[in-house]
């Protein structure tokens, strides 16, 4: 197996506010291999973000707990220093993030931006950074890269800010590359095109990548493995393959549910998993799906461990009492693999 | 450019026209105003008032005393009803008293604000950052006066640390300066904190914006991310500020420091002017005061287009 980046070992990360402690990380653990693509799924506040910027230090603050362990190497992330943590941030981890329009400094030129991203990790002079920046510029697509790196922001289009931000985020060429949701703010073919060059670019520089997005389609495209989030717990980790042909937990069933797919007609059923995910600051003893899952039973009222359940696959996680074979009977909804619900019978 | 000035240029135009037919008119409809009375004095006969009036044209129509009024004005030889003494003169001659004011305490006032909201901003919510902002919102509640007249109880009169009051000219520095700290911080206390509040809730906005967050994952080191891009972003809204108030202070609204240390500045002569209802003064006062905010605005309209890229010179 290839070299181990990164360990993440039941990470926990809350904020205290005024309603009480957000538990909005709750004991996470994966690991990241070198040129490996791990994606991070789940819906909307189940603590996917929070999960990689702590990677990187940057949920700290007066509010924040943490706990558990992330390791770099043979460096503890949680507990690093200030000082620590601006070394490796950029240099041997770095980020794209969702929203490309805000992510760039209005007021400064995109040469210069990555220009002090490199400067702020080499001592070089200005002009051969800017000799980099430009190459970064046109390595990730970028035309007439040299002109264009004198230009603001707002004289570029969203695909290609994204681009310039791939370009910042590889200028040191980093081990770890988090993107978080990259795409979710472009149209479709210009999500294909960065997709692309995302997972191609990683590859040249063999760093590992952890992807967040809560689209399976672009999952389905770029991961080799997917770990599952809900309400700040993994409730299912395994390879692509694991994950779509075999899943385990009903929650991931409901996620792979609700993939619109072109090639069948769409379901007569609504396969939109029903109610909303429980509040973090009081989260439901036992298994946090049990209140939204249709076959939750006796047991669910005890938390499940995270940990290998399919006879013959070590590396297949999930949360979910449920016997393998049993799943396998009740997970088919109309031909596909869903959640069927009391509610729509 | 040449366009953004030509604009700029026509708007002033307007601005003092209408500055001055406002000012003008409200003279004349004030009930108890009587300039020919006040220049004939007290005890003069109603001949010596009729006689005053038709010198200086009380009897003409409105429209023709402002017309005569605003030619004396732009000749320079408008003259005082108090005291008789030429306006514009008496303008050039204060303006450096009022600038000795105004100009070491507007960089007083903006730089303390930058300072202590920065600081206060950097340490939210602890300690220090409770203690500034008492501490601004006292400078912004106390009134000037009273500001003013403490400073000289227990700084001049009490330690006797300072001057009383007065004005030195720039001949010695020493004592120009001297003579000027105390009104400086009684000045600049108000905009302190008013600044610095501003300043802090921009910064604070910051820095829960993405791009912050972008500096911060590319390894710059705290300062790093607030000076070049927490800071720089922040400034706007206080600079807008700082043009309005700096203006209005040049053209006379200093005039309570100034009276109350004794400076004879324009703000001060407005003052009296005002009380004696003798409009040749506070005509000029408001046309200077609209000029410069005219020219405050257009100033800032160039700084903004280089702190900021998007935004483009329009009129
Ligand atoms: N600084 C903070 N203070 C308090 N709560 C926070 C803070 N940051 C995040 N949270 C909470 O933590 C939870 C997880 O948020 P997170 O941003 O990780 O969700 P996500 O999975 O990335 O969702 P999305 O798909 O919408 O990006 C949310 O309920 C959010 O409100
Ligand atoms: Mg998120």
């Amino acid at each position: 197996m290839a070299e181990r980046l990164l360990e993440v070992a039941e990470l926990e990360v809350s904020f205290a506010t005024e309603d009480g402690l957000v538990r909005a990380v709750d004991g996470v653990s994966f690991a990241l291999h070198r040129g490996e693509v791990v994606a991070i799924v789940g819906e909307s506040g189940s603590g996917k973000s929070v999960t990689v910027m702590t990677l990187m230090g940057l949920t700290r603050g007066v509010n924040s707990r943490f706990g558990g362990s992330a390791r770099l190497g043979d460096r503890e992330l949680v507990t690093a220093s200030e000082a620590e943590l601006e070394r490796v941030r950029g240099a041997e981890i770095a980020m794209i993030f969702q929203d490309p329009i805000s992510s760039l400094s209005p007021v400064m030129r995109i040469g210069d931006q990555i220009v002090e991203q490199i400067r702020a990790h080499e001592k070089v002079s200005k002009g051969a950074a800017m000799d980099r920046a430009v190459e970064l510029m046109e390595r990730v697509g970028i035309p007439r890269a040299r002109d264009r790196a004198r230009n603001y922001p707002h004289e570029f289009s969203g695909g290609m800010r994204q681009r310039v931000m791939i370009a910042l985020a590889l200028s040191l060429s980093p081990s770890v590359l988090i993107a978080d949701e990259p795409t979710t703010a472009l149209d479709v073919t210009i999500q294909a095109q960065i997709l692309q060059e995302v997972k191609q670019l990683s590859q040249e520089s063999s760093s590992g990548v952890i992807f967040v997005t809560h689209d399976l389609g672009v999952v389905a495209d770029i991961a080799d493995r997917v770990i599952v989030m809900y309400a700040g717990q993994v409730v299912e980790q395994g390879t692509l393959e694991e994950i779509f042909y075999d899943p385990q937990h009903p929650y991931t069933w409901g996620l792979l549910g609700s993939v619109t797919r072109m090639d069948r007609p769409p379901p007569r059923r609504l396969p939109a998993i029903p109610g909303l995910p429980p509040s973090l600051t009081d989260p439901p003893e036992g298994c946090h799906f049990a209140p939204r899952c249709p076959l939750r039973f006796d047991r669910c009222h005890e938390l499940p461990p995270l940990q290998a359940r399919v006879p013959g696959v070590a590396g297949h996680l999930d949360r979910c009492w449920l016997q393998a074979g049993d799943k396998r009977d009740r997970r088919e909804v109309e031909g596909q693999i869903g959640l069927a619900t009391e509610a729509v019978a | 450019m040449a366009r953004f000035a030509v604009r700029r240029a026509l708007s002033a135009l307007a601005l003092l026209f209408a500055t001055s037919v406002v000012v003008f008119g409200a003279f004349e409809v004030i009930p108890s105003y009587n300039p020919a009375q006040a220049i004939a004095g007290r005890n003069a006969t109603p001949t010596t008032v009729a006689e005053v009036s038709r010198k200086f044209g009380f009897d003409k129509p409105v429209y023709t005393q402002y017309v005569n009024t605003m030619k004396l004005v732009f000749t320079g030889k408008v003259i005082d009803y108090q005291d008789d003494l030429n306006v514009v003169d008496q303008f050039r001659k204060r303006f450096p008293v009022t600038l000795s004011l105004v100009l070491p305490a507007g960089i007083l006032w903006f730089g303390m604000a930058v300072v202590l909201g920065s600081v206060s901003a950097m340490r939210a919510g602890r300690l220090t950052d409770r203690v500034v902002m008492v501490a601004a919102i006292v400078g912004v509640s106390i009134p000037v006066v009273l500001l003013a007249a403490l400073l000289l109880y227990f700084f001049a009169y009490k330690l006797t640390w300072f001057p009383n009051t007065g004005y030195h000219g720039l001949s010695n520095p020493v004592q120009w300066a001297y003579h000027l700290i105390l009104p400086w911080i009684a000045l600049a206390v108000l905009n302190i904190g008013f600044y610095s509040r501003v300043l802090r809730s921009g910064l604070l906005d910051m820095a829960n914006q993405d791009f912050v967050r972008t500096a911060r994952a590319k390894g710059l080191s705290r300062g790093q991310v607030f000076r070049r891009h927490m800071l720089r972003n922040s400034l706007m809204p206080i600079i807008t500020m700082f043009g309005l108030d700096f203006a209005t202070a040049i053209g006379g609204a200093a005039l309570i420091t100034e009276a109350v240390f004794n400076l004879p500045g324009i703000g001060q002569y407005e003052a009296s002017s005002i009380g004696n209802l003798d409009v040749p003064p506070i005509l000029v006062g408001a046309i200077l005061t609209a000029f410069f905010v005219v020219l405050f605005g257009a100033l800032i309209d160039i700084l903004y287009g280089l702190l900021d890229p998007r935004i483009r010179l329009t009129g």
